[in-house]
């Protein structure tokens, strides 16, 4: 390992005054992302705000073998953009620029630290918008939406990020500038594009991305269904979906974040409701009152006490600010606490309600459930006090026992907020050995030096060895080929 | 019919792996047309068939790669589903997983998606002779790298297709087919604007001054958009059968000895004879009848050309458009990730992979 003030000292001849951060207290906003029960502090922090200066950086920490961990906006919830303590934290920050909009053929091409939410603001006007729209919409940033392929409420109509790109600029950490994917519909050989989407910042650095833009739907049109018994909403949320209607957004809260978000906000949820579904359609006038009268009638004979249409913008508005409000209000219930991001079959989502439920009268700790039905996406939010000894480690546990049980069903341990450094034991359970070790030449194939995002997404084998010795599944060994440690 | 036969396909490749022997994948045969020729032992899939799990309330069907594609959309179909990127049979023997392979996808691709877009999981045998799942059978899966969307349009060359989990769709309520006739710059303008405004055009394809357009969506909102281009032109209802020659190039435009599929952007502008053209995807795909090497040109507009039908002979030239010097060095790279002894269809996408 080079010396510190060396490595310090040569980056520093590389960016401006400013650009380079290297003291404690400079570092110390940089040592998380949104995951703040994981800290490091990195070795230094470069904020580069042109592509020389980025290629320089790279070079550098190539050939001195320091690793590298890109950050957008820091809004992730895994624990990607953790600083590696010996390495450099890459903030692209400074690439915010909306480069190019085109409007005849409905696509942008932005800069990585573009926020989320800018990009349909700046081509409103255009009528069209950016349809990937994660919770932390107004802050998180485009390049870091493509690091961890993000979703949000409208996934199941208008696809994730993976669907709504077409091309990316990229450099790779031995300095290679290459553009993957194409402005065409198809392009030429592997599906790079899909395969660089969602890999947590371990394969390139992203330096540009062509967007695709959607018309903005002339109506959209939310219905608030109330139920008495959340395994009944459940199953109401396959019967919609069963009749050939495919919401844009239909979301399922149980009692305890409803009354936490309506609390917050007031939404005007029905606080004595067991749960309550939005379901939101969108396209044009006739289409978009046919579906709604259908979903109607679906959601009452699925066992809905009571259903309420948005009477008007404003009041859709407020539908949806409860349920876009739900993870801050749940935060004012308890001094911490753990949000989870399993998926699962629809069909399993009674089942899966049900064991939480079951999980956490074991753990005696509060559970609330708050998630994107229409996929299957689970985020239950464990309550708990950060401050109270081993709390967090009974969290982790029991939030490790919800992942596994979505596994088991056939679902899977990440959604849309990806692996990162949380669940980085759990995909010694999603994945085999043979499995994993393809991801890790995958890796290899792109950064034959392991020096990018080094730790996480893709646990070691040795890791899942000592991560299955503590979890034997129903007497199974994982993994009985490998030395125990 | 169900049968699994992963068993005996990994015992072959396993064998082929430790011997390095090359082999050359195949189902159907109905794609022969579409890649290099591979000179190789074969190993075939069509007896790995059968639906293995479909709910239609999930919108996820999980299917054997050697299930014919006729007897999967017909099992849809009987739900009310369909797959929404419409994919070609080009003949009665094509399998899904010769679709996935190849990556290809038919009119409804610019208005729902393609091939890739639907797929969610794989369970593939790599050239280790490993049986490796990726992805799954869920909407959302960020676990892991995507290398279940990697496999598709690899041809086989990362690994031999075993599952496929694929996301349907409904189909629409109401469809409807019309032509119009027009010039080939008012036709792209209007489905630019039409579009635009959320006409729900399923499909669309320009040939010799005239438009062709399938509109789909619930009754009433097909009804209005129709009444909304018949404010501006005179428009023939025809057959829906029309979308099935273009779906399944069996259109007399595709027995063009000189044809090339060149893929752009929709409102790049026009090249070479207009009337040596057909036009799909609201522009964006072009078949162009042409003497001359097409490579350059689109490479030109931002896009790629490919010789189509495939049936080059000779070995040794790429026929898909030449990949930029550090995108190959990577696909060397994963090729190599994946099937380090080269023994899965070398050659058939690209000489080196």
């Amino acid at each position: 390992m080079n010396d510190k003030k060396s490595i310090i000292n040569k980056l520093s001849k590389l960016l401006p005054d400013g650009q380079l951060l290297y003291r404690l207290e400079d570092l110390k906003p940089y040592e998380c992302d949104a995951l703040s029960a994981y800290q490091a502090v990195p070795l230094a922090v470069a904020i580069p705000d042109n592509i020389e200066q980025l290629k320089s950086i790279l070079s550098l920490c190539y050939e001195n073998n320091i690793p590298v961990v890109a950050r957008g906006a820091g809004t992730g919830l895994s624990g990607g953009a953790l600083p590696h303590k010996d390495g450099v934290l890459l903030s692209l920050a400074k690439f915010n620029k909306i480069i190019t909009i085109d409007s005849k053929n409905h696509t942008a091409v932005v800069q990585p630290g573009v926020r989320n939410l800018a990009i349909s603001e700046a081509v409103k006007e255009l009528g069209l918008y950016y349809a990937p729209d994660p919770s932390s919409q107004i802050a998180c940033s485009i390049g870091g939406n493509v690091a961890e392929n993000a979703g949000g409420v409208h996934c199941l109509k208008y696809g994730l990020t993976v669907h709504n790109i077409i091309k990316l600029k990229v450099l790779t950490m031995d300095g290679d500038e290459l553009t993957i994917g194409c402005d065409a519909l198809d392009s030429p050989g592997y599906d790079l594009l899909a395969l660089l989407t969602g890999s947590e910042g371990m394969l390139a650095i992203i330096t540009e991305i062509t967007v695709k833009l959607l018309p903005i739907p002339a109506v959209a049109k939310v219905m608030l269904a109330s139920f008495d018994d959340i395994a009944v909403a459940g199953q109401a949320v396959s019967d919609v979906i069963a009749q050939g209607i495919i919401p844009a957004g239909l979301e399922l809260m149980d009692n305890a974040a409803i009354k936490a978000a309506d609390d917050f906000v007031h939404a005007g949820y029905p606080h004595d409701a067991a749960a309550i579904l939005l379901c939101e359609i969108d396209g044009s006038v006739e289409e978009v009152n046919d579906q709604l009268r259908l979903a109607e009638k679906i959601l009452k004979q699925s066992g809905a006490t009571k259903i309420q249409i948005a009477k008007d913008e404003e009041q859709r508005a407020q539908f949806w600010a409860g349920r876009k409000a739900a993870f801050p209000a749940v935060g004012r219930l308890s001094p911490d606490y753990y949000c989870m991001d399993g998926t699962i079959p629809r069909h399993q989502i009674s089942n899966v309600l049900k064991r939480i439920s079951e999980l956490s009268a074991e753990y005696k700790q509060t559970v609330v459930n708050v998630f994107h039905a229409g996929d299957g996406n689970l985020h239950p939010l464990i309550l708990f006090d950060a401050n109270n000894d081993g709390e967090l480690e009974r969290t982790e546990e029991l939030g490790g026992k919800i992942l596994d049980f979505c596994v088991e069903v056939g679902g899977t341990i990440t959604g849309e907020h990806g692996v990162g450094i949380e669940k980085i034991n759990q995909m010694c359970g999603q994945f085999n050995s043979d499995e994993i070790t393809q991801f890790h030449s995958i890796k290899i194939a792109f950064d034959e030096k392991q020096l990018l995002n080094p730790g996480k997404n893709i646990p070691t084998l040795q890791r899942c060895a000592e991560f299955g010795a503590m979890h034997v599944h129903h007497g199974n060994l994982p993994h009985p080929e490998l030395e125990r440690f | 019919m169900s049968n699994d036969i992963s068993n005996n396909l990994l015992k072959q490749i396993s064998i082929a792996f430790n011997d390095k022997t090359p082999l050359r994948i195949s189902a159907g045969n109905s794609k022969t047309f579409y890649g290099n020729h591979v000179n190789a032992q074969a190993i075939n899939t069509l007896e790995h068939k059968g639906i293995t799990e479909y709910q239609p309330s999930e919108l996820v069907v999980t299917v054997r790669s050697g299930t014919l594609l006729s007897e999967l959309e017909s099992e849809l179909k009987a739900n009310k589903q369909m797959l929404a990127f419409e994919p070609p049979q080009h003949s009665e023997e094509t399998t899904i997983g010769g679709i996935v392979a190849c990556g290809l996808s038919g009119p409804r691709r610019a208005a729902c998606g393609s091939v890739r877009d639907f797929v969610l999981g794989t369970t593939i045998i790599n050239g280790r002779a490993e049986k490796c799942r990726f992805g799954g059978q869920v909407m959302k899966n960020v676990a892991g790298y995507d290398a279940a969307r990697l496999m598709v349009g690899a041809q086989g060359t990362l690994g031999v297709l075993l599952d496929i989990s694929l996301k349907i769709l409904p189909v629409n309520e109401s469809e409807i087919s019309l032509k119009i006739n027009t010039e080939l710059s008012h036709a792209i303008k209007n489905l630019q604007q039409w579009t635009q405004q959320g006409l729900p055009v399923t499909a669309s394809c320009f040939f010799k001054n005239t438009l062709y357009l399938r509109l789909g969506s619930t009754h009433s909102a097909v009804k209005q958009s129709l009444n909304t281009i018949n404010n501006n032109f005179d428009t023939e209802e025809i057959d829906e059968a029309f979308w099935l020659s273009i779906k399944n190039q069996t259109h007399d435009f595709f027995t063009n000895a000189n044809l090339w599929r060149c893929s752009h952007q929709m409102a790049t502008r026009f090249y070479g004879d207009t009337d040596k053209q057909l036009l799909e995807w609201n522009g964006a795909l072009r078949w162009i009848n042409s003497e001359k090497d097409l490579y350059a040109t689109a490479d030109k507009h931002n896009g790629h050309a490919q010789r189509y039908p495939l049936t080059n002979s000779d070995e040794t030239t790429d026929i898909f458009q030449p990949l930029q010097p550090g995108v190959l060095k990577i696909h060397k790279r994963l090729k190599q990730a994946f099937d380090p002894e080269n023994i899965l269809n070398p050659g058939r996408l690209y000489a080196d992979l």
